[in-house]
């Protein structure tokens, strides 16, 4: 089986598990839902300031959200030792990890789809108005969240207090996306074009998504196996 | 070129070795018993000869190819102390994966035949987390075999089973052999395990402390062997 | 012998810290627009460079542990980033002081300063990572891991007075900008001091690589007691 075909079948159990019991996105979407209407509400923020703040709420949401779906994607591999079953395979490591980042990415674009909607109707925000060059900050930015949390989640897999170190791992290393998808998305939503000025975080963005992901798919299989 | 060999096998945890100097061969439709105590250093054996753990020093080949190649890997069938089912998909669903995992040509085909094999064809479309717990260890033997491994590694496959699922891993065990495949497996003293095999070693403190044909003796009182060589 | 190289190690550290203290202190003149609060430079220079070079060493003895698997490596790189880990809190402390004298705060997001913290908390976790994990093994191999991820921060807070306008002062020194931005004296001094710091750092290396071997003994015997 080629690397491809093994990713998708990994992608395809992870996502029919996933959808099979809900767990992960149903708490992801609550959680962004909450978060977001309960600022709405608290905060009441005016145009002004809505226009500032967009990038920053929207991600720190996602983030959060994110680590929700992070957290069930290895440790549905724990109880019957079916991480063994898998690494015992032919599927190679690599394949394993990009497909579980498939469908994580998958599931995190998800719900920030279902999010940015709700964040245009309670917040007066025409989030549409850069769609497409939105459209690639939120792949580019999913997919670093993704690729870092699912790398991390399998370094952390066998501790005993891996519940606590993953954040403490995850969060330093993802800041650098979220900072660049904050400054970016605000930028966007404000209806503005990324501007020279911005076009650094974008290459940054772009850039280290691909270093991450070749790292991540090298040293993988060293992770994975005893 | 005989089907399992391990070559000067070493393992550490830190510094302490938890294998030391492990060497043996198996040949191609034998089946070995594998002997000791609680931390001899069984598991640890098996996991390096499936691929799921690296042997610091030393050798361990499956038909001439070291452990991780993907080939070999395609050749093994494991049941390990772990079921390796995931309980949110169908009994069905489970083994359609690891049949694609393992490249199988007609993977549903194959599901649906191994799941009449061990009697679960009438839950197939069931998700795992409802069966008892006979029903999942009987789905996680036919995980095992399902892709028709040459070389079968089970980590004391005895002990968990119900009856049920006794008498088919008996069955599908004696089958194997016939069909001149290699299988491993640790256990403690058990009849059932001693009765099937042909070559026993008997690891003792991360030593190969015994090595050799399995006797008559052995079967008739099984802890003989550990009151001669083991401690 | 190690101690001996030990003891003159520290040695010249001590006497060149003195000697660049006394030089620092009452040599060299104040500069033009920042007063006396300039003289921070000559450890918060250092400290990071220091640090910065630890992480280096750490991110190829990383991956030289990943390819050989030689404990030694391993021992090597947590020593070196735990060395590193303190630089960098020196680095961040030293330019926090500045800043409150000359821009009035402590602290600010921009750019430079805001990669410079996520760099110590990269380590930070690295070092919690070891803290974390048991099994020696494991621990070294998922540590040389992170180490190769976490290298990637310390390329860009390198580069980032290069790729943002940053508050952060712009680069002075000869080799990123040709010459011109900095008195010779000063700029002599700042390497000055880095030796001595790196002469400091490399002591304390090679007392934490001893720590090392010797809880990596007390672990084997631990072991061995358990097995018993």
């Amino acid at each position: 089986m080629t690397f491809l075909r093994q990713s998708l079948t990994m992608a395809a159990k992870d996502l029919r598990a996933e959808l099979r019991t809900k767990e992960a996105i149903n708490a992801s979407v609550a959680f962004a839902l909450v978060i977001l209407l309960l600022f709405s509400f608290a905060f009441d923020p005016t145009a002004e300031q809505t226009r500032e703040m967009s990038g920053g709420l929207l991600w720190i949401v996602f983030a959060f959200a994110g680590a929700l779906i992070l957290n069930r994607s290895f440790a549905r591999e724990l109880p019957n030792d079916c991480l063994d079953a898998l690494v015992a395979s032919p599927v190679s490591g690599a394949a394993l990890f990009f497909g579980k980042c498939l469908a994580n990415a998958i599931l995190l674009l998800a719900v920030e789809f279902i999010s940015l909607p709700v964040f245009g109707v309670f917040y007066n925000v025409w989030w549409t108005q850069r769609f497409w060059p939105l459209m690639h900050v939120l792949v580019l930015a999913t997919w670093r969240l993704t690729v870092i949390g699912t790398m991390f989640r399998a370094l952390t897999v066998n501790l005993r207090l891996r519940e606590m170190m993953l954040p403490v791992l995850v969060y330093p290393m993802v800041i650098p996306a979220l900072m660049a998808a904050m400054q970016l998305t605000t930028v966007l939503m404000a209806g503005e074009a990324i501007g020279a000025d911005n076009l650094i975080w974008l290459r940054l963005l772009a850039g280290f998504d691909i270093i991450f992901t070749a790292l991540g798919l090298v040293l993988v299989e060293t992770v994975l196996v005893g | 070129m005989s089907a399992v060999a391990a070559e000067g096998v070493w393992k550490f945890y830190g510094d302490f070795p938890a294998l030391r100097d492990i060497s043996f061969q198996v040949e191609p439709g034998a089946c070995l018993a594998l002997l000791g105590r609680n931390g001899a250093g069984k598991t640890t054996l098996l996991r390096i000869l499936a691929g799921l753990s690296r042997a610091a020093r030393g050798r361990v080949t499956v038909y001439g190819k070291d452990a991780r190649e993907q080939e070999t890997r395609q050749r093994i069938g494991i049941l390990g102390h772990g079921i390796g089912i995931y309980d949110e998909l169908s009994a069905f669903e489970n083994l359609r994966l690891f049949g694609k995992l393992y490249g199988l040509k007609d993977p549903r085909g194959t599901a649906l035949e191994w799941l009449e094999r061990v009697g679960l064809e009438r839950v197939k479309d069931s998700p795992v987390r409802e069966f008892s717990r006979g029903m999942r260890q009987r789905l996680a033997v036919a995980r095992a075999f399902l892709h028709g491994p040459s070389v079968l590694l089970l980590d004391e496959p005895f002990t968990a089973l119900d009856d049920r699922a006794i008498a088919i891993l008996q069955q599908l065990l004696v089958k194997a052999r016939g069909e001149q495949r290699t299988i491993l497996l640790s256990t403690h003293q058990l009849r059932e395990a001693l009765e099937l095999s042909t070559q026993v070693v008997l690891l003792s403190r991360g030593r190969v402390a015994y090595r050799g044909e399995r006797t008559a003796e052995m079967v008739a009182d099984p802890g003989w062997l550990y009151r001669q060589y083991g401690e | 012998m190690r101690q001996k190289v030990m003891i003159t190690l520290c040695g010249l550290a001590a006497a060149l810290l003195a000697r660049n203290l006394y030089v620092i202190l009452l040599r060299l003149p104040d500069e033009a627009a920042q007063g006396a609060i300039y003289r921070i430079i000559f450890f918060h220079l250092p400290s990071w460079f220091t640090s910065f070079t630890a992480y280096v060493l750490a991110g190829v003895a990383s991956i030289l542990y990943l390819v050989k698997k030689d404990t030694r490596y391993d021992a090597f790189a947590v020593s070196v980033t735990e060395i590193g880990t303190v630089f960098t809190g020196m680095g961040l402390v030293t330019g926090m002081i500045w800043a409150r004298v000359i821009w009035g705060i402590w602290w600010t997001w921009d750019p430079r300063l805001t990669w410079a913290f996520i760099c110590w908390l990269v380590y930070a976790g690295y070092l919690m990572l070891r803290r974390a994990t048991e099994d020696p093994t494991a621990r070294a191999r998922n540590s040389a891991v992170l180490s190769i991820f976490a290298f990637t921060t310390v390329i860009i807070t390198y580069k980032a007075i290069d790729w943002w306008r940053t508050q952060h002062p712009g680069a002075v020194l000869s080799f990123r900008t040709g010459g011109g931005k900095i008195d010779p004296a000063m700029e002599a001094m700042i390497y000055w001091n880095w030796l001595a710091l790196m002469l400091l750092a490399a002591v304390l290396v090679m007392v934490r690589m001893k720590q090392e071997h010797v809880q990596g003994e007390i672990e084997a015997l631990r072991r061995h007691a358990h097995a018993l």
